[in-house]
């Protein structure tokens, strides 16, 4: 018998029942809640007169909807009737409940590795497709619709079918300046959006072990993009030490017990994988989006490309289409590309050490007339860490906004978003038609490169601003 | 949910890569929290300027296409955002039936779960099935049972849905009710065990 991968251990080990169809009842360890995709999920327990089955097993917290501005009252009268509706929900159901004034709070994918809810070994589902983002830690994590998050609630468990496996393998080393973030950006350009479509995607090799777990979430965070719907890497010292003493982690003997399990997880020397693919880091260098899908990005020492020049009629038409939604001229250098907002966070970018990477760049500088920028922590406890190292008096001097923690910009359902027209360097995950706004125009990019793209007043590359 | 019966109506080609469900329904309208009344945002920023007035070249805006229940679509519809407000809202205006080369896979999960019929067919299949909606040739009759869609006065053509899948969306089944009643045994089984193998997970959970 040949090995096996990670993604087939999680997935045996949480099989209740082949239903046949290439399709099995899948059991769901954990699920995070959030105030957008659980209204309808909670009501159909109430149509169903259902209870929740395993209540503690669940975490909700109100991230999408809030303001970052100030706390408080919110607002927004729909928005703050979706939180309103979260709390009498989690009451109602007595689901653990991380309160928008409390320390606790943040963005669903940032809090539930930061609690320690998220755990190797495990399935977890949340109904937004960046749960992508907890397979970081060797989870099964992925994203489901609302219904199914109702199914989650009642039963525990989801009809899922197995996913083929494509294995990544990152060599070499980033250079200076660079991030997981442009490694995503290159991959998926390379892969294009749907070249993880069908797929459970593993990252692995050298350059994998050697990065933190907030470089390894912004990776597995990212394979959404392109079209996967679970990102996944190997357990290891680095992620143990992460998730040691956190709140909701196993304590003591449990502990022990925990880790010499999750030591079995990594895939077999001897797996083999439904498909390969490489990526020599040493090659990446920072990258940014040009047009409306996450796949159009190129290096920023390139130009908008040329949509004649594209692989396919398809790909040509839908370039066009980017182009003129983007107010882009093919043949325009990139750095040449000016901007009016810099919106640095979200669950992809939103961790200390993105902060502290787009800190790096602001220290001493300032944002370009102009431009508004906003810093947004991916959480509550982000935000105190933050500042306890002084990244805010950072930011604030140079002409940042520095925000209490949530979504933010990333998704136009909260205070923040772009108005037609405007160009922004985010952080954030999808350059989609209007995602940040209607009419906006996004750019994504790293912590690093949205930073010095604010200084300057252009996209630029940062290694020439830092030189 | 209501049992998918032979369905017949205008089939409206929108005929474009990568529809992602922010385009199907912006994010802003995800505040609310109802999951009725949702059609006349589906499509909203295509359908609509700024000003509310109708964008006019826009396809589910033009005769016949504005009372389409089917859609012919591109490669990746419906990927992005888990958001079956995208679902709800195509379901509002009108449409249970997508036709695509393939779909984002959660979105794909939302439309069975709520009636609609999602088909995957190569790509020059969708293509001549674009042309002959785009001609005007007639209604599409898409039939589930017979597994084939059937174009007025034009082809038939066959397609494959999971055999569970589609006895669930002829019956209108409520996924969560199936599992609950016919499952039950099997998952208490699964959580003794894993009490047992893994007490971690189960302590005060
Ligand atoms: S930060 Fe953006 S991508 Fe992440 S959960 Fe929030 S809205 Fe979704």
């Amino acid at each position: 018998m040949t090995g096996r991968t990670l993604y087939d251990k999680l997935w045996d080990s949480h099989v209740v029942a082949d239903l046949g169809g290439g399709e099995v009842l899948l059991y769901v360890d954990r699920q995070l809640v959030h105030e957008v995709s659980s209204p309808q999920a909670f009501q159909s327990l109430r149509d169903g007169a259902r209870g929740l089955r395993r209540s503690a097993t669940h975490l909700a917290v109100a991230d999408h909807a809030v303001p970052t501005r100030e706390r408080g009252t919110i607002a927004d009268p729909l928005a703050r009737a979706q939180v309103a509706e979260l709390v009498d929900n989690v009451t109602d159901f007595h689901v653990p409940y991380l309160p928008l004034d409390s320390a606790g709070q943040g963005i669903v994918h940032v809090v539930g590795p930061e609690t320690g809810f998220t755990l190797p070994g495990i399935t977890l589902v949340c109904g937004d497709s960046h749960t992508t983002t907890h397979g970081a830690f060797g989870a099964l994590a992925f994203g489901i619709g609302a219904s199914e998050c109702g199914t989650v609630m009642a039963a525990q468990c989801l009809r899922q079918a197995r996913a083929k496996t494509m294995r990544v393998t990152l060599t070499g080393a980033l250079s200076a300046w660079v991030s997981a973030k442009d490694v995503a950006l290159a991959l998926i350009a390379k892969i294009g959006a749907l070249g993880a479509a069908g797929y459970a995607v593993e990252y692995a090799g050298p350059a994998v072990s050697a990065m933190a777990m907030a470089a390894r979430m912004t990776l597995c965070n990212m394979t959404i993009e392109a079209g996967g719907r679970i990102g996944l890497i190997a357990p290891d010292e680095t992620t143990f030490a992460f998730l040691c003493d956190r709140k909701r982690a196993p304590k003591g003997d449990l502990w022990d017990a925990a880790v010499a399990y999750w030591r079995t997880l990594p895939s077999d020397t001897d797996a083999v994988f439904d498909r390969e693919v490489t990526l020599d880091l040493s090659d990446v260098t920072p990258h940014v989006t040009w047009g409306t899908t996450p796949d159009e990005a190129a290096p920023i020492t390139a130009a908008v490309p040329d949509p004649a020049d594209a692989e396919s009629a398809s790909a040509r038409r839908h370039a066009e289409k980017a182009l003129a939604y983007m107010g882009l001229t093919p043949g325009t250098p990139l750095e040449a590309i000016g901007i009016d907002r810099v919106f640095i966070g979200s669950c992809t970018n939103g961790r200390i050490e993105d902060l502290r990477a787009a800190a790096a760049i602001a220290k001493g500088r300032h944002v370009a007339p102009g431009v508004s920028a906003i810093v947004v922590p991916g959480s509550t406890a982000t935000k105190a860490a933050a500042e306890a190292e002084g990244l805010d008096r950072i930011f604030t001097e140079a002409g940042f906004e520095w925000r209490h923690a949530g979504c933010s910009m990333c998704v136009a359902m909260n205070d923040d978003r772009l108005a037609p027209g405007e160009r922004c360097a985010s952080t954030s995950n999808r350059n989609f038609e209007g995602r940040q706004g209607a009419g906006g125009r996004t750019h994504l990019m790293s912590p690093a490169m949205a930073a010095a793209a604010g200084i300057a007043g252009h996209l630029v590359d940062v290694r020439r601003l830092m030189a | 949910m209501t049992p998918f019966t032979p369905l017949t109506g205008i089939a409206a080609p929108l005929m474009e890569e990568n529809v992602d469900t922010d385009i199907i329904f912006p994010a802003r309208f995800l505040l609310i929290t109802a999951r009725e009344g949702l059609g006349r945002y589906a499509f909203h920023d295509r359908r609509f300027s700024a000003d509310g007035s109708e964008q006019p070249d826009f396809i589910l805006n033009q005769a016949p296409f504005r009372d389409a229940r089917i859609l012919i679509a591109d490669a990746n519809f419906g990927s992005g955002s888990s958001r079956e407000q995208a679902v709800w809202a195509l379901l509002g205006f009108g449409i249970r039936c997508v036709i695509a080369p393939s779909f984002g896979e959660i979105f794909e999960a939302n439309c069975y779960r709520n009636g609609v019929l999602p088909i995957t067919l190569p790509r020059d299949a969708i293509a001549s099935l674009a042309q002959l909606a785009r001609a005007g040739w007639g209604n599409f009759t898409v039939d589930l049972d017979a597994q084939q869609i059937v174009v007025d006065r034009g082809p038939t053509i066959a397609f494959t849905i999971l055999p569970e899948r589609r006895l669930a969306l002829l019956n209108g089944w409520d996924e969560t009710a199936t599992i609950l009643n016919t499952r039950e045994a099997d998952i208490a089984t699964f959580e003794a065990r894993q009490r047992s193998d893994q007490p971690w997970l189960w302590e005060n959970a």
